[in-house]
């Protein structure tokens, strides 16, 4: 599993031959802010701006396919959410996450529909309970709840029972 | 015929879209129109559970599909945030109902990473054997189900024959028969029966043959092959696009399996094939299904022949139960479980990403802990959910009829689509 790098300086020095890092500094200098290696995986948190830039570097550097979306909320800190996507290479066979951190006013960031057309129900499930918008998303509708809900329940404020 | 798009019972609130007027906006005054709206679902027998599929067709060809999905949506992933990790395990066997041990699985190897813990040979070994018993189950009753949406209702009975043999095998060693929480962060609930070995073996001799015999009822069946070859059409850069795995992308031609690629729990040292097909359509889906279920038995062979002996729990007190002998005589024993029960246990901070090759395809849990007893944050990404998107791709342009075809083909379990 090997030792775990927990800063962005022991990343790029421990890590200097992997793929998705040498692409990203390559072509977006400014673009992780930060970075993880932990249990044998690694966290690129990405500059919420270059979300789209990021992944389709990412994709033409061998990343071909995308595992997942979600997102985390960690209410009351600032920011609050964090949108995490998994994305795998089959060739290398490796996965790398990516993170991008929104704050709690009007958490909304880029869609990459149009680099992967498979996010288009992963991110309308993180708007639907989470209530990330997705710039750029062909149809942004709720997927799991009814259209007429209320709230989005997997926030931390949302109490686990419901609203009574 | 303009009329029954729109809803009258949609509330009036702003931004609502019912998804019928979404499939087809309603048509101008006085303008021709050729297509029709029909609804499919969420009661329609060949929709494997409370899929809605809302179709536009124009005389018996699909113009556009649209699924609208959510019917069985239970909230589990909030549910998660509220247990204690242990409390997780019974939950991840109601998502995907046809392979439980998968979802066990997946979660108890994401947990296991968070604590960074060693499992024992046995346990791992276990959990290759009842993986690929529980993918056996899965796919019989996946081909059941397909046979008898195209209209061969016969393999349906010969298929739950033999999964019923399987469940007695599950009731047999972990007391119940689909929702089996068998397996546990830092191992396996319970030591194996006396004969459990036995009465696998003896199935595991005689599925070749019950492979075969679907086959032959099948296979070669002229009726069978005419409403599958050809149909539903997957090209592979649109599987790898629209996040199609398992066994519909292997059928697509991208050969990948995360058994083979990135090993977990042991499967590195059992030897199999991974089959796959360039046809990509639903014939294609069948062939390869079959084909694994043949390397599924292969490597149950294998797990039976080089079972080893040992412990079945991780040398870890403070999270794995004691025994319930230890319990009764050490004090320590006492202490740690009731500490276990009645607080659980803390994982150390962190996040992990854990994907596993379910019968249906790529399983993956997303566990984030902040380093108390409860899971900050469980996410499963599920395999059916991804591949329904790829449905319209390979529906649109042919006929209603193959629609139900290419549905039973990609073997969606709707319990995981909704979660």
């Amino acid at each position: 599993m090997g030792e775990a790098l927990l800063n962005q300086k022991a990343v790029f020095e421990g890590l200097a031959q992997n793929v998705a890092i040498q692409a990203l500094r390559a072509a977006h200098p400014d673009a992780i802010t930060n970075a993880k290696f932990d249990r044998g995986e690694l966290t690129l948190v990405i500059a919420a701006d270059q979300i789209r830039a990021a992944c389709r570097t990412l994709q033409t550097a061998g990343y071909n396919f995308l595992e997942d979306v979600t997102c985390v909320d960690w209410y009351p800190a600032e920011p609050r959410f964090q949108v995490t996507y998994h994305i795998l290479s089959h060739k290398l066979k490796e996965r790398v996450r990516l993170h991008a951190m929104l704050g709690s006013m009007d958490p909304s960031i880029d869609s990459i529909t149009p680099v992967w057309p498979s996010a288009n129900y992963y991110e309308r499930e993180v708007w639907d309970l989470f209530g990330v918008r997705f710039h750029g998303h062909p149809s942004l509708r709720r997927i799991m709840l009814p259209e007429e809900w209320e709230g989005h329940p997997l926030r931390k404020d949302y109490p686990v029972e419901g609203y009574r | 015929m303009a009329d029954q798009l729109e809803n009258p019972h949609a509330p009036e609130i702003p931004g609502f879209v019912e998804t019928a007027t979404l499939v087809k906006p309603r048509p101008e005054e006085g303008t021709k129109d050729h297509t029709m709206v029909l609804n499919m679902g969420p009661q329609h027998p060949s929709t494997h559970g409370v899929l809605r599929v809302v179709l536009e067709i124009d005389g018996e060809t699909v113009v556009k599909l649209v699924p609208d999905i959510g019917y069985l949506h239970t909230g589990i992933e909030k549910t998660c945030e509220a247990k204690f990790w242990q409390q997780v395990v019974p939950l991840t066997d109601r998502i995907d109902y046809l392979c439980p041990m998968t979802n066990n699985l997946a979660f108890c190897l994401a947990g296991e990473k968070l604590l960074q813990l060693e499992i024992p040979e046995r346990a791992q070994w276990m959990r290759v054997l009842l993986n690929e018993l529980t993918r056996l189950n899965s796919h019989l009753v996946w081909l059941g189900t397909h046979a008898m949406d195209i209209g061969a209702l016969t393999v349906f009975l010969y298929t739950f024959r033999e999964r019923e043999e399987i469940l007695r095998i599950f009731e047999h060693l972990s007391g119940q028969r689909m929702m089996t929480s068998y397996f546990r962060i830092g191992g396996l609930a319970l030591e194996p029966p006396l004969d459990f070995f036995d009465s696998v073996q003896a199935l595991v001799k005689v599925l070749p043959e019950k492979i075969d015999e679907y086959e032959n009822l099948l296979t070669g069946n002229p009726i069978f092959i005419n409403r599958l070859k050809g149909v539903g059409y997957l090209s592979p850069a649109d599987a790898v696009a629209l996040g199609v795995t398992g066994p519909p992308m292997r059928a697509s031609g991208v050969d990948w399996d995360l058994r083979r690629d990135m090993p977990y729990t042991g499967y590195e040292k059992f030897k199999f094939e991974v089959p796959t097909s360039t046809d990509g359509d639903v014939w294609a889906r069948y062939i390869v299904r079959l084909r694994e279920m043949r390397e599924s038995v292969k490597i149950c062979q294998q797990a039976l022949d080089g079972m080893p002996e040992g412990p079945i729990k991780a040398d870890a007190p403070h999270v794995v139960l004691p025994d319930r002998e230890k319990m009764k005589t050490q004090m320590e024993a006492l202490i740690y479980h009731f500490k276990i029960v009645t607080e659980g246990f803390q994982v150390p901070a962190g996040e992990v990403y854990l994907a596993v090759e379910s019968p249906r395809g790529e399983m993956g849990y997303y566990a984030v802990s902040d380093g108390t007893a409860k899971p900050y944050r469980v996410h499963m990404r599920n395999p059916s959910f991804a591949t329904l998107q790829a449905l319209e791709t390979m529906c649109v342009g042919r006929l209603i009829a193959d629609v139900v075809a290419v549905i039973g083909s990609i073997d969606i379990v709707l319990g995981e689509i909704d979660r």
